[in-house]
């Protein structure tokens, strides 16, 4: 039977209760079991900092499809000292599964964007659960050239399953929408830096992943299609999604050797949500200091550096030799 | 071999008499049936008729080489970096099998060939996808040669002709087949820097990550009748809105009446028009 949560932590915490309770016991009937207790609970502790080493691809995948996991918002407040969010497409809409915006990080302005879940399922509903329509997609389009107008770096938060498979969204071409951004990102003179803060899924989360550094934290996914796609649409078995996740390569251990992802950002134990302050630290260091390192540089070397980056991604075999 | 050849064609049905007669079935005069009208058509005719249905104009599926003959001048094809071949760096279960039972299917290396041509008398550099080849999806040597194609243009100021099928990005070689699409959009950005001409031409089927990159970046979009157009498959889509899907959904008509391509072209009027557009942009290298 697949996992369909991730229910470590609820183990763990059942076991702190036991400890508590024997804790009371050993005040109770007056037995001093301190020694016994202490070595229960530095087992605990290092059983559980050996499990969140050890993580499953599919496990990852369930934790940060956690609610609870921070969100774009939680970020931008957390990185900002003042931040504007805008609006709309100036074509059809706003949609409230990617947010955009201008904001101030010590003292540099930013033009920044993301996928936007919800944190409740009415704000979920109202988010898409994160699932953009082109409208979306045509949003950080503009944002994006209005940033380079005003010479302002980008930074886009990854964290979405997917562009929204539906109607509305195929009529008003969400294919042509993701591309126009892939070409326009490849090519947009100011930096960008991306990072994938949760789950990245396909093509929808590519759109806004191409980026001079792409940051990537330690428990976040990245995948060509989700694990449960892959799974039944080769295999026609959703129950080998566990492996169909492993073999698909999508951590981000996997994807920095890959080098596709540039930088890992550590998650504190238990995940993002566990503790968000300090999650939100470690991406602010990473993001300054990738900023600080690119905005010393001339531009036009960063965009020749980002195209090569982009034309040699790929492998396979030409004159009976494996390239790159 | 008889199975191959069942299963490669999978819209043609050839009677029982003449497979009695024991005569390998490429050499027997056969009647394929039109899987959208239902007539008998002799296959000499429908060749002749581009592939396409004499009764109902159905447009049947056309192999990358017949295409290409299809659409460019007699003998000026010249094939562009045609020795490059995917191999397994995920160690994903099953690619080879895949890539062996593609090339058979397909009798081709790779879901493209790439290479130089010219239509009525233009110079171009022209790209025909195969879905007989693993669903012609986009892995890194699609990337590649695409790229290639681009830069060749590029390199020789000739306009670009994309004729585009897919199923998406290959799933087979994870994040790096999906890093497909940032590179061929990349290259593309270049490519119109240029002020040259690119038409891309959506064959049944264009979808996923193939459409949603190279393939919709042309500065005029052409689709074949009834070909499935779309970035979601509606099988995909249906499931998860519970919905049936409105008539015609993601055809080429479909995407004509919202905008989303230039012009709708049956088969046999593609070369003509395409050659009418590369003389409306003076060859397409003048910008």
């Amino acid at each position: 039977m697949v996992k369909r949560q991730f229910d470590y932590e609820k183990k763990y915490q059942e076991l702190q209760e036991k400890v508590k309770e024997l804790r009371e016991m050993s005040k109770t009937f007056n037995i001093d079991l301190s020694g016994e207790i202490k070595s229960l609970e530095a087992r605990m502790e290092s059983l559980r900092e050996e499990k969140y080493k050890n993580l499953s691809p599919w496990e990852k995948i369930l934790l940060v499809r956690n609610p609870e996991r921070p969100t774009s918002y939680d970020y931008i407040k957390f990185f900002c000292d003042e931040w504007i969010e805008l609006h709309g497409d100036r074509l059809y809409g706003d949609d409230r599964a990617i947010i955009g915006g201008i904001g101030i990080l010590e003292g540099q302005p930013l033009t920044i964007v993301g996928h936007q879940r919800g944190k409740d399922t009415k704000d979920n509903l109202l988010r898409n659960f994160g699932m953009p329509h082109p409208e979306g997609y045509r949003k950080v389009y503009r944002l994006l050239l209005q940033a380079e107008k005003f010479n302002r770096p980008v930074v886009t938060l990854v964290d979405t399953q997917g562009a929204y498979p539906g109607i509305g969204a195929e009529e008003r071409g969400q294919a042509w929408s993701i591309s126009q951004l892939l070409m326009t990102l490849a090519k947009i003179k100011v930096p960008v830096v991306s990072i994938v803060t949760g789950e990245g899924g396909s093509g929808g989360a590519l759109a806004l992943a191409v980026a001079d550094r792409l940051l990537m934290l330690s428990n976040a996914v990245f995948s060509i299609a989700s694990a449960e796609a892959c799974a039944s649409i080769l295999w026609k078995d959703l129950q080998r999604v566990e492996e169909m996740a492993e073999a698909m390569k999508i951590t981000a251990f996997d994807l920095h050797k890959l080098k596709i992802v540039d930088e890992i950002i550590e998650e504190p134990l238990g995940g993002a949500h566990k503790d968000f302050e300090t999650t939100a630290n470690n991406i602010k260091v990473s993001l300054k200091k990738a900023l600080a390192e690119l905005l010393s540089r001339d531009i036009d070397e960063i965009l020749e550096e980002r195209y090569n980056k982009f034309r040699n991604v790929g492998r396979f075999v030409e004159n009976g030799s494996e390239k790159p | 071999m008889i199975r191959n050849t069942f299963g490669k064609k999978r819209y043609f049905s050839i009677s029982k008499s003449a497979e009695a007669a024991g005569k390998k079935p490429d050499e027997i005069p056969r009647k394929i049936a039109c899987p959208s009208c239902s007539s008998l058509i002799w296959e000499t005719e429908l060749v002749k008729n581009y592939r396409v249905c004499p009764k109902c104009t159905y447009h049947f599926p056309v192999g990358a080489w017949e295409r290409l003959n299809l659409l460019v001048d007699p003998n000026s094809f010249a094939e562009l970096d045609s020795d490059l071949y995917s191999c397994n760096f995920l160690d994903f279960p099953g690619y080879e099998e895949k890539l062996v039972a593609g090339e058979e299917k397909s009798g081709l290396r790779e879901a493209i060939i790439t290479g130089y041509a010219s239509i009525a008398g233009y110079k171009v550099v022209l790209g025909i996808m195969e879905p007989s080849f693993m669903m012609a999806s986009m892995g890194s040597v699609v990337g590649e040669k695409v790229s290639r194609a681009v830069e060749h243009a590029i390199k020789n100021r000739f306009p670009l002709i994309m004729c585009t099928a897919s199923g998406g990005a290959r799933m087979q070689e994870g994040m790096v087949g999906l890093m497909q699409m940032a590179k061929t959009s990349a290259v593309l950005s270049r490519f119109h820097r240029n002020s040259l001409l690119y038409i891309s031409i959506f064959t049944h089927p264009t979808t996923g990550g193939v459409l949603a990159s190279f393939a919709s970046l042309a500065d005029i979009i052409i689709a074949e009748p009834g070909a499935l157009v779309g970035f979601t498959g509606p099988r995909v889509i249906s499931q998860t809105i519970g919905q049936k899907l409105p008539e015609n959904f993601q055809r080429s008509e479909f995407l004509l009446e919202h905008g989303m391509v230039d012009l709708v072209v049956q088969r046999s009027q593609l070369h003509s028009t395409i050659a009418s557009l590369l003389r409306l942009h003076q060859g397409g290298n003048n910008g």
